[in-house]
């Protein structure tokens, strides 16, 4: 894991020396907001909870996250630095976390930023403020989640736009997994192990049962399964472009 | 410094006949002491930048060994890498980073802390020259600045070793000038058994003469030369051939004469024409190299007893870009190898 901290500087910083970040959290304030007031109806449900706020969450990281995962490793292979980076003296895992933990903490930043509607809620009513702290931990962790996907995707080629849609096609079928439609729709002919191991392969319902203020040790496990396995990947793809 | 033994490099490459093996790097075996500039040569495509990205760690051999100061690079990459500067072809750096951010990573990759950091980027910039554009961003810097950007980050921690692809590519005659005197300051820095081990790969001739005290060769990713750049002007069929610029009246059979001298198996014209009165270049090469400085005597004396008039006589080292071509071309292709 050597210089991996090194990475992460370079990486959180690199966010900030271009418009990116501005782009990005703007972008992710402006759709929280619109999710939550227009579609959620926030005011018309009449109760002080940020349920429609997070629920909206995976969809708007369905976009966003990919976003911010296809630059990690593509962006290197373009400009010939990947050569730069690897011939430092950092373990190829240490530059892999340092990268995601970088992107990671990005959008944990953007995330952090929609603390005014915490804000409003209390103000306007008394919300069970420890569900609120379960929603963003999960939100955090889904987007980590997501963000491990994309490292991989962007690792494996050199094009951003391809990195882009191959994670958002991984990450929609993560997602898809455990949503009723499917999942009503699978039971009908699998077996009922099959199912349970499709929906429980799902962010849907792992985000769900963390958002609702249960948070779980094996939700837990499975995102950090997750990301650990995602950033392995990563760290093997990037090792086989030395064969 | 580094000791690079059999090292072979194989790629699969898909073509329309399915897939190939291609050998980019066929066995190659050479060291570099400390103090010693190595000049990488060869044609484009010999193989020269896929060693190079095998002895910095960045490709795995499919076969030998290299070990930069001691450390095999395969099983103690970290170690080895933390003693080399690399400099890869192009010298890339990340576009939105300014010359400072950039160079200030470089030295937290490499542990570099504190007061050391900060003498280690001082001294890099100063020795570099980009005081100027430290807060510009890189995509905006000239090819020249870029290629220093990248030389700073190489030499940042004073590492044994130096690789450098093509430092000076693509720059202009002052930036080469200014590249060359630096690498030369490097090598000589601290005696030659403190001085760095340098390599650099080019396919500019000029450069080895330039600045290099050995070359090795590779053609067809083989090693075809491991010598000094004299010994490779020597193998030049040019070596110690004479040339002498004359004046002479119309119909002296200046070839036929020079031909006439014991000594000298050939003479080429070195202009494309003879004009009647102007000064016409003629190249007398003598049979075998040590009967070359016995030549030059003799033509003069010759030129006298004509009435020719001599504008300049000289005798030749040797023909770097000849010796280049028999080596890498007909060599590599002649003997089937």
């Amino acid at each position: 894991m050597a210089g991996w901290h090194a990475v992460f500087k370079r990486e959180f910083g690199g966010y900030f020396a271009t418009p990116v970040a501005l782009v990005f959290i703007v972008i992710f304030l402006v759709l929280a907001g619109v999710f939550t007031f227009e579609l959620g109806g926030f005011f018309q449900r009449g109760q002080a909870d940020l349920r429609p706020f997070f629920d909206f969450h995976p969809w708007l990281y369905l976009f966003l996250v990919p976003a911010v995962a296809m630059r990690l490793w593509a962006e290197e292979r373009r400009t010939g630095t990947m050569e730069l980076l690897l011939t430092l003296p950092i373990s190829p895992f240490g530059a892999v976390l340092g990268k995601f933990l970088a992107a990671w903490a990005f959008v944990g930043l953007a995330l952090a930023l929609t603390f005014p509607i915490w804000w409003s809620v209390n103000f306007l009513g008394e919300p069970d403020n420890g569900a609120i702290f379960a929603g963003y931990v999960g939100s955090l962790l889904m987007a980590g989640g997501f963000l491990a996907i994309g490292s991989a995707m962007s690792a494996s080629t050199k094009s951003q736009v391809v990195a882009f849609i191959l994670t958002i096609v991984v990450c929609l079928v993560l997602l898809l997994a455990g949503l009723s439609p499917v999942v009503n729709f699978i039971k009908g002919w699998m077996p009922a192990g099959m199912v349970e191991a499709i929906t429980g392969l799902s962010f849907l319902t792992r985000f769900e049962n963390i958002s609702r203020g249960v948070i779980e040790l094996r939700d837990l496990l499975y995102f950090a399964s997750l990301m650990v396995v995602c950033l392995v990947i990563t760290t093997w793809v990037v090792g086989s472009r030395r064969q | 410094m580094i000791q690079v033994q059999q090292l072979t490099k194989r790629f699969a490459s898909r073509g329309d006949s399915g897939v190939r093996e291609i050998v980019a790097v066929d066995g190659v075996t050479f060291s570099v002491q400390p103090g010693e500039v190595v000049g990488f040569l060869g044609p484009n495509g010999a193989g020269k930048s896929t060693t190079m990205k095998m002895v910095t760690g960045y490709l795995s051999p499919s076969a030998g060994t290299a070990k930069v100061a001691g450390f095999d690079v395969q099983t103690q990459t970290r170690e080895a890498q933390q003693q080399l500067g690399y400099l890869p072809e192009g010298a890339p750096a990340y576009p939105d980073m300014t010359p400072e951010s950039f160079l200030k990573f470089c030295a937290d990759a490499r542990g570099l802390k504190g007061e050391a950091r900060k003498k280690s980027l001082e001294k890099a910039v100063a020795r570099t020259n980009l005081q100027g554009v430290l807060r510009q961003n890189v995509e905006t810097l000239s090819k020249g600045f870029k290629r220093r950007v990248g030389l700073a980050q190489a030499i940042l921690h004073e590492p044994r070793v130096l690789i450098m692809d093509e430092p000076t590519d693509g720059l202009d005659p002052n930036q080469k000038h200014e590249v060359r005197a630096l690498i030369r300051e490097m090598a000589r820095e601290g005696g030659s058994e403190k001085g760095k081990a340098i390599v650099l790969s080019t396919h500019i001739l000029e450069e080895v003469d330039a600045v290099c005290s050995r070359v090795v060769m590779i053609a067809k990713g083989k090693l075809v030369a491991d010598c000094t750049p004299a010994e490779l002007l020597a193998k030049s069929r040019y070596h110690n051939a004479v040339t002498v610029t004359v004046r002479t009246p119309s119909g002296a059979r200046v070839r036929e004469e020079l031909l006439g001298l014991s000594g000298v198996k050939t003479v080429e014209i070195a202009e494309d024409q003879v004009r009647e009165g102007a000064a016409t270049s003629w190249t007398a090469l003598p049979h075998e190299a040590h009967l070359g400085p016995a030549l030059a005597p003799k033509i003069l004396e010759l030129c006298k007893q004509r009435g020719w008039n001599v504008d300049a006589i000289r005798m030749e080292t040797g023909r770097l870009d000849d010796v280049f071509r028999e080596m890498t071309v007909e060599k590599a292709l002649g003997t089937g190898h």
